[in-house]
């Protein structure tokens, strides 16, 4: 593996999904949705959306419900911290991953 | 056109002749008429330009980064400690690849104060990434503020312009401002390989991993590793293209010749002196006294010092008996940056041959008087004296 063809002598970065990297080798913690707590999920409505805000690297959509890109969370932990009914809870991702390559 | 001026001035007018777009600097004694002079420049429309007022040197260079980021060609110029305030943004400049010139008007560095000339505050600056010439005289100074802008476009490097403090920067001289569709000619609008830019945006600089990785558009991008190896090897580059660069100067404007180096009658020369800045043309005068007396000596001023061209500098060297360095400048604990480089060039070049022996002198510190019959003493003795301590240093010019 060779980067002399990148094109760039220095470090730069695009705007673009993951220019880090696949980030989400780097979780600790899993957030994990649950779509009955959920305000848009629960009322069918685009309301609330405050993970969606909050999320410091864009990896939630604003969708109902939203969806988490786990290629790319970090696992920082943001969106469980406010949410205001608790729908996103932080599990530890050894136990989702255990057994998976 | 010749005219009689300042070394300072000289440079404004180099860097007037070279277009610069952004000027960004804070006054500090000796280069504060540098700066007041292109102020003046600006503020009277004769060159199309920004000057910031900047409350720092730190301000300044980081304003010329900014710039030189945006597109624009960009100059400062400092001394001494405000050199020293610059030294992250210095770092900075060369690791993002920006073609900034800065001029460095060389002043000793405090504690205690002095204002006074030597070389430690560029000297000091060696290791940052930087090229860095040393020119000897006041047509030296507009010329490679010019050469400069070209060499730093062309090798994507910052480079430091350094002389003298009040030898050069303050006395008067008559040189030569060559015609601004001359330089026009030689020196082309500078063209970034990016420039800041709303419709692309892209974050530069940005951190780096220990390893290399994959960015967003699925290429192989270098980790911090490889883009400091850039640096080193376009480094080496430089070499070829200041050479070629030098080339084409001499042929449009008639001066110059060498870009690493300057030689006074070294061909037949049994020793050999070696300095950087005016001290060099000082050390001709003692050359010729002791060529007048039988010893023959030479006199080699190193204009570029980085990148070293070390195999060029010990071909010119490798045959003479001894090479006597004169330095206003030490690595405290051990001996000058100079006479170190030096040695180390012989040591690489000298495998089948008896390599010179190598003396380190240090003279002038914070502006100590440099008197002509001090210089001829030193030389002469460290010509015809056999050499007892390889490893100590001699002082000229101490009193204590």
């Amino acid at each position: 593996m060779s980067t002399r063809d990148y094109g760039w002598s220095t470090s730069h970065s695009e705007p673009g999904p993951g220019d880090a990297g696949k980030t989400g080798s780097w979780r600790v913690l899993r957030p994990v949705l649950d779509p009955g707590a959920c305000i848009p999920a629960k009322r069918n409505a685009p309301a609330c959306f405050i993970c969606w805000l909050y999320c410091p690297d864009g990896i939630i959509t604003r969708s109902i419900p939203p969806t988490i890109d786990y290629e790319y969370c970090k696992g920082c932990g943001i969106c469980a911290e406010e949410c205001p009914t608790k729908a996103i809870i932080m599990v530890e991702e050894s136990s989702v991953t255990k057994g998976k390559p | 056109m010749h005219i009689i001026e300042s070394g300072n001035v000289a440079a404004a007018l180099g860097v007037k002749l070279s277009r610069a777009q952004v000027i960004a600097a804070y006054p500090i004694t000796p280069q504060t008429p540098l700066t007041e002079k292109l102020s003046e420049i600006v503020e009277a429309g004769e060159l199309d330009a920004q000057y910031i007022p900047v409350e720092s040197e730190h301000s300044a260079l980081a304003v010329c980064i900014a710039a030189s980021s945006a597109g624009a060609r960009a100059f400062t110029a400092t001394s001494a400690n405000g050199l020293l305030y610059m030294h992250e943004q210095i770092h900075w400049a060369a690791g993002a690849r920006l073609p900034i010139v800065m001029c460095v008007v060389n002043r000793g560095v405090g504690a205690p104060w002095t204002v006074w000339n030597d070389h430690q505050d560029s000297i000091s600056q060696r290791d940052t990434g930087w090229i860095q010439i040393y020119v000897n005289d006041h047509q030296q100074i507009i010329d490679t503020v010019i050469k400069s802008f070209r060499l730093a476009e062309e090798v994507m490097i910052p480079i430091m312009v350094c002389y003298d403090g009040y030898l050069l920067s303050h006395t008067y001289m008559p040189f030569d401002v060559p015609e601004q569709d001359r330089v026009d000619a030689f020196l082309p609008p500078y063209k970034a390989p990016y420039a800041l830019d709303p419709e692309n945006p892209a974050n530069l600089n940005t951190v780096t991993l220990p390893d290399i990785r994959f960015d967003a558009q699925g290429r192989l991008a270098h980790g911090y590793m490889e883009i400091r190896y850039l640096l080193q090897e376009d480094m080496r580059k430089a070499l070829d293209a200041a050479s070629s660069i030098e080339r084409q100067f001499f042929e449009m404007f008639g001066r110059g010749g060498d870009a690493f180096f300057e030689l006074y009658c070294c061909e037949d020369a049994d020793y050999i002196a070696v300095s950087m800045g005016s001290l060099s043309y000082h050390l001709r005068d003692v050359a010729d006294l002791l060529r007048a007396s039988g010893i023959r000596v030479g006199v080699m001023s190193v204009h570029l010092y980085r990148p070293f061209p070390a195999s060029m500098i010990a071909q010119a060297l490798v045959h003479a008996r001894r090479i006597i360095v004169f330095e206003k400048a030490l690595s405290y604990g051990y001996e000058g940056a100079l006479c170190s480089d030096i040695k180390s060039a012989l040591f690489h070049h000298g495998h089948n041959q008896a390599r010179p022996e190598v003396l380190g002198h240090v003279l002038g510190l914070g502006g100590r008087e440099i008197r002509t019959e001090d210089l001829h003493e030193a030389l002469k003795h460290s010509c015809t004296t056999p050499v007892a301590h390889p490893d100590e240093i001699g002082w000229i010019g101490l009193k204590i």
